[in-house]
């Protein structure tokens, strides 16, 4: 919807030669996924107490019926205004996913004992490793960046070999290469610290191409206006170029900052007592895996959700000025 | 052009005892193989107004913006405000402080309100605290008769209007000298005229002004003097009496025609 044109072009779902046979196939798939027998499919039979028939007759009355509500739902959405259908869309698909988790019979009394440990522990310790990692890999970041575009033969050297290495090695290989290969120098590392400085370097070299991008995306006009005003150099690319290349740098770093959230959880390999370590542990005294990594899951995917939000009010601040 | 204001010509003594505002020896500049300023000498009186025409790729532009440095040059001098331009931070710096510079596409910071544009390069390279600077930008934005556009981003105003913010945010740093490189050449026609009328007034009051242009009826009306390059060289100079009614070289002749006919 960045630049809408001013056709009214039909919706797609609203043409009957798309919605039909779009049902039809939603009907025949669930008939041969033989929907009846999921969880999802039991609880609609009970709910509208359709038993009694043959299994396959059942089947079909519940594909049928979970095709009349699905067609039913997207006629109704379709006529709603843009941001209500995404809020709903939005909430029925998460209550999808909730039902799919509901449907593995979990232990909520067991989620409930562990779930405290899990946050004062394992969130807070996840949460401590990305902020700090974020906030280095961003510093190494700007300066990968100057380096690649400065006409520093050595500067470009070292900015050009270090995006190679920690670009092209996985990120795994390099926690434990810092864990357990910076004790062969003779400096034991202890492990979050080697977690974060895992982290921040591999995210750092990721991020420099960003923010390289970013800054090469400014007109060579605005350094020389900046110039003729007498600006030096670092007050031109902090106060004058940066300011405009964070519109072009925020998406793909609040990506790299979610991703960070998420892949701090390798950090767990060398004995970090992080989300993902709790999870995987927790679960074993009482052969319980599965409730802790959907928990787990859960977290992860509530503070994404919080970073893609602050991700939004700083793409708006930064792109207050092409607001109209 | 029907601006009312007249600009008096220098007087001829003052030319002479003054320090040239801008001086210019044997300036190469190449490209690889090709020549695009080779070897102009050029001086530039203080409070003269200097009009530079030619065709495209003449080298007028690469001229005027080695006078600031935002181009190199590889062999000659120029000295500005007397000081030599060698590619040392502590000139450069010194020089750009003195020369103000209006570029075609206006070159405003897009990020920043018209206010900020202006005043943020005082604080910074003038040093002025943030309450001073802003009255100060606010005095050149109400030079330029847009002091009510001071909190609007620059994507909000018009060509016209933002190469007026360009105007006035140069002349907030209070230089010897502004150069100006085809200051309405991106402009709407009817967005023309606000713009040369500020730089009329900023002529008649004095200012050292370096002018590429190809509006002709504005160098006739401020011009001291029209200078005409081509491939790199001047071909011709003179007052814009005698350039305009009796220029002497054929090319200079073609040119004028070319732009005449258009104008």
């Amino acid at each position: 919807m960045h630049f809408a044109d001013n056709v009214d072009y039909p919706a797609l779902l609203g043409r009957p030669i798309v919605f039909l046979p779009l049902l039809a196939l939603l009907f025949e798939a669930l008939r041969w996924w033989n929907f009846a027998a999921t969880a999802i499919g039991r609880g609609l039979t009970g709910l509208f107490s359709l038993t009694g028939l043959t299994p396959a007759a059942d089947n079909v009355a519940v594909a049928a019926l979970a095709t009349v509500v699905v067609g039913f739902n997207l006629a109704v959405v379709m006529r709603l205004k843009l941001r209500r259908q995404v809020y709903i869309v939005w909430l029925e698909l998460a209550a999808l996913i909730l039902v799919f988790f509901y449907s593995f019979n979990l232990s909520f009394d067991f989620i409930a004992r562990k779930i405290g440990f899990l946050i004062t522990q394992g969130l807070v310790m996840t949460l401590y490793i990305s902020l700090v990692s974020i906030a280095i890999a961003s510093i190494l970041a700007l300066i990968g960046a100057m380096a690649k575009l400065s006409s520093n033969g050595i500067a470009l050297g070292v900015a050009n070999f270090y995006t190679s290495l920690f670009r092209g090695i996985p990120l795994l290989m390099q926690i434990y290469m810092i864990y357990m290969g910076l004790p062969q120098l003779g400096y034991v590392v202890g492990a979050v610290p080697a977690g974060i400085a895992a982290l921040s370097l591999c995210y750092g070299a990721y991020m420099t191409e960003i923010f390289r991008g970013g800054i090469e995306s400014i007109p060579k006009g605005q350094w020389e206006a900046a110039r003729a005003l007498g600006l030096k150099p670092n007050a031109t690319l902090l106060r004058i170029i940066l300011p405009q290349a964070m519109r072009v740098i925020i998406p793909p770093t609040g990506n790299q900052f979610i991703a960070m959230l998420k892949d701090s959880s390798l950090v767990s390999v060398v004995g970090v007592w992080e989300l993902m370590y709790l999870a995987r542990t927790q679960g074993q005294s009482e052969f319980r895996h599965i409730e802790m990594m959907i928990t787990a899951s859960l977290i992860y995917w509530l503070f994404s959700i919080l970073l893609e939000l602050l991700q939004g009010r700083v793409e708006r601040y930064y792109g207050r000025a092409h607001a109209r | 052009m029907s601006s009312v204001i007249t600009v008096a010509p220098m007087p001829a003594d003052e030319q002479e005892t003054t320090t040239p505002a801008v001086e210019i020896r044997g300036l190469h500049k190449w490209y690889g193989a090709f020549e695009a300023l080779g070897g102009v000498d050029l001086t530039v009186a203080a409070g003269e107004r200097l009009v530079i025409c030619g065709p495209s790729g003449s080298g007028k532009s690469t001229l005027i913006r080695t006078i600031n440095a935002l181009e190199s040059f590889d062999e000659g001098e120029i000295r500005v405000d007397g000081i030599a331009l060698t590619r040392e931070p502590g000139t450069v710096e010194a020089v750009r402080q003195r020369v103000g510079m209006v570029f075609q596409q206006f070159n405003l910071f897009p990020h920043l309100t018209v206010l900020e544009n202006c005043a943020l390069p005082l604080r910074l390279v003038r040093g002025l605290p943030a309450p001073e600077a802003r009255e100060r930008a606010l005095h050149y934005l109400a030079k330029v008769r847009i002091p009510e556009q001071a909190d609007k981003f620059a994507a909000q105003l018009s060509g016209g209007q933002q190469q007026r913010v360009a105007i006035a945010r140069a002349l907030a740093m209070e230089p010897d000298l502004m150069l100006f490189d085809e200051p309405t050449s991106a402009l709407d026609p009817e967005m023309v005229k606000e713009v040369l009328d500020a730089m009329v007034q900023l002529a008649a009051e004095g200012m050292t002004m370096v002018v590429v242009t190809h509006e002709m009826g504005f160098a006739r009306q401020v011009a001291d003097r029209v200078i005409f390059m081509d491939r790199g060289k001047i071909v011709e100079e003179g007052p814009p009496q005698t350039f305009f009614t009796h220029p002497r070289e054929a090319r200079t002749r073609a040119f004028l025609q070319q732009v005449l006919r258009v104008h």
